[in-house]
C-alpha cells in the first residue's frame, strides 16, 4: 500500500479516525473498570476502618456525616455495637506534608482515645517520612490508648508528646496535625 | 538484521537504561524497591508492545505530517487503559506508582521506538522490537531497584535481612544517580568485552 499524502483531507481524516478508535477504546476500557475500581476503593476503606474501630455491627458508612474544614472535608465514621456507640473513626487530613496531602483514618472511642491509625495516603519519602505507614515501621502504634486530652499531639521538639520519626519532623508533625484536626472536630461536634 | 535481533537487542546492544539513556524520569523515581522497579517496567513494556503493533499497523495509512500526534495518542490511549486496570485490579501497586503511570505517555523510548523502528518496519518486526525494549527496560529497572533496595532498606523484594535502615541515601533521589551511574559502568565493561 503506497503511503498516504499529506493533504488537508487526509491529515483530517487520519487524525479524526485516531482519536475517535481511542476514545471509543477508552470509553469501553473505563465502563468496565469503573465497578472494581470503587470496589478496590470501598473495600481499602472497608479495611481501614475495621482496622481502627472496635467490633461493631451497624454499617458505619450508611451513618457517615461530614463537615467541611480548613479548605477540604472531614468524614466521620460513627460504629455502634448494638445500637450503642462504640468508637467513631475520622478520615482527617493534613496539607503539611513532606510531599503533600496526607490523609489518615483514625479510630476513636467515644471518650476519645484513639484506637488506632491507618494512613490512607501519603507522598512522604521513602525510607523516612513513609515510615508513618505501619506496615513500613511500628512508629504510629504510640498514638495507640492516648487520649489526646493529655497525650498532645505535637512532637518533643515542639513540647508535645509525639515522638517524631527519625530524620522526618515535617512527616511527624503534619501527622499529628491530622490526627488533631480529627480529635478536635469529633469533640466539638460531640460524638453523637 | 534477523528477528532475533530485533528482540535481542533491546537487553544489552541497545538497552535503553544502560545504552541509550532514555527514559530517565520513571528510571530514577520509581526505582526506590525492587517490586516497583518490576511494575513500572512490565506496564511500560505493556504499553511498547501494543504501540509499536498499532503504529506499524497504520504507517501507511498516516500522513507523514501528522505521524508525531497520531502516535501520541494511541500510546496515550494504551497508558490510559494500563492505568484504568492497574488501578482496578492492582491498586497497591497503583498507590506505589501513582503518578509514574501517566508519565509513560512521555517517556521517550516509548515516542521513540514508535517513531524510529515501528512506523518503518513490519508489525512483527515491531512487536518483537517493543518487546524486547521493554523487557530490556524491566531488567535495568528491576536491576537499578534491587540494588537500591538491597543497599538502602536492607531488603530485597519486601524480604527484610538487616534490622534497622540501610543507607538511607539510596533510597533517596541522589542514591538513584550513583547506583545507576555504577550499573552502566558495568554495563558498558561488558558490552566492551563483547564486541
Amino acid at each position: 500500500m503506497a503511503k498516504t499524502e499529506s493533504t488537508f483531507i487526509n491529515m483530517f481524516l487520519a487524525l479524526f479516525m485516531v482519536t475517535l478508535l481511542s476514545a471509543a477504546i477508552l470509553g469501553f476500557v473505563y465502563v468496565y473498570t469503573k465497578g472494581p475500581i470503587e470496589q478496590a476503593r470501598a473495600a481499602k476503606q472497608t479495611a481501614a476502618l475495621k482496622k481502627v474501630l472496635p467490633p461493631f455491627n451497624n454499617d458505619p458508612v450508611k451513618e457517615m456525616y461530614k463537615k467541611a474544614v480548613d479548605g477540604d472535608t472531614l468524614y466521620f465514621f460513627p460504629a455502634r455495637m448494638d445500637s450503642s456507640l462504640v468508637g467513631v473513626a475520622v478520615k482527617t487530613f493534613s496539607p503539611k506534608g513532606f510531599g503533600g496531602m496526607i490523609r489518615l483514618m483514625v479510630g476513636f472511642l467515644p471518650d476519645g482515645t484513639i484506637k488506632d491509625i491507618v494512613v490512607l495516603q501519603h507522598q512522604e519519602t521513602p525510607g523516612l517520612g513513609e515510615k508513618m505507614v505501619r506496615s513500613k515501621s511500628n512508629w504510629s502504634v504510640q498514638f495507640q490508648g492516648k487520649n489526646p486530652k493529655t497525650f498532645k499531639l505535637a512532637v518533643k521538639k515542639d513540647g508535645g508528646d509525639v515522638d517524631a520519626i527519625t530524620a522526618s519532623t515535617i512527616s511527624s508533625r503534619a501527622f499529628c496535625d491530622a490526627v488533631e484536626r480529627a480529635y478536635k472536630n469529633l469533640m466539638e461536634g460531640g460524638a453523637q | 538484521m534477523n528477528q532475533w535481533n530485533n528482540f535481542n537487542k533491546g537487553f544489552f546492544a541497545e538497552n535503553a537504561v544502560f545504552v541509550q539513556v532514555l527514559g530517565m524520569c520513571p528510571t530514577l523515581g520509581t526505582t526506590t524497591s525492587a517490586y516497583n522497579g518490576l511494575g513500572m517496567g512490565l506496564a511500560t513494556t505493556f504499553v511498547l508492545l501494543m504501540s509499536n503493533i498499532v503504529v506499524s499497523m497504520v504507517r501507511n495509512v498516516i500522513p507523514d505530517k501528522v505521524r508525531i500526534p497520531s502516535f501520541i495518542v494511541i500510546i496515550a490511549s494504551f497508558v490510559t487503559v494500563v492505568e484504568l486496570t492497574m488501578q482496578a485490579y492492582l491498586p497497591s501497586l497503583y498507590n506505589e506508582l501513582g503518578l509514574f503511570i501517566p508519565l509513560i505517555v512521555v517517556n521517550c523510548i516509548v515516542l521513540g521506538r514508535a517513531e524510529a523502528f515501528a512506523s518503518k518496519n513490519t508489525v512483527w518486526s515491531s512487536a518483537l522490537d517493543g518487546l524486547g525494549m521493554g523487557l530490556g527496560f524491566t531488567m535495568a529497572l528491576f536491576m537499578l531497584g534491587s540494588v537500591r533496595e538491597i543497599l538502602g532498606a536492607g531488603s530485597w523484594l519486601g524480604l527484610k535481612f538487616i534490622k534497622g535502615d540501610g543507607m538511607l541515601l539510596f533510597v533517596l533521589a541522589p542514591g538513584a544517580f550513583l547506583a545507576l551511574a555504577y550499573l552502566i559502568a558495568i554495563m558498558n565493561k561488558i558490552n566492551r568485552k563483547n564486541a
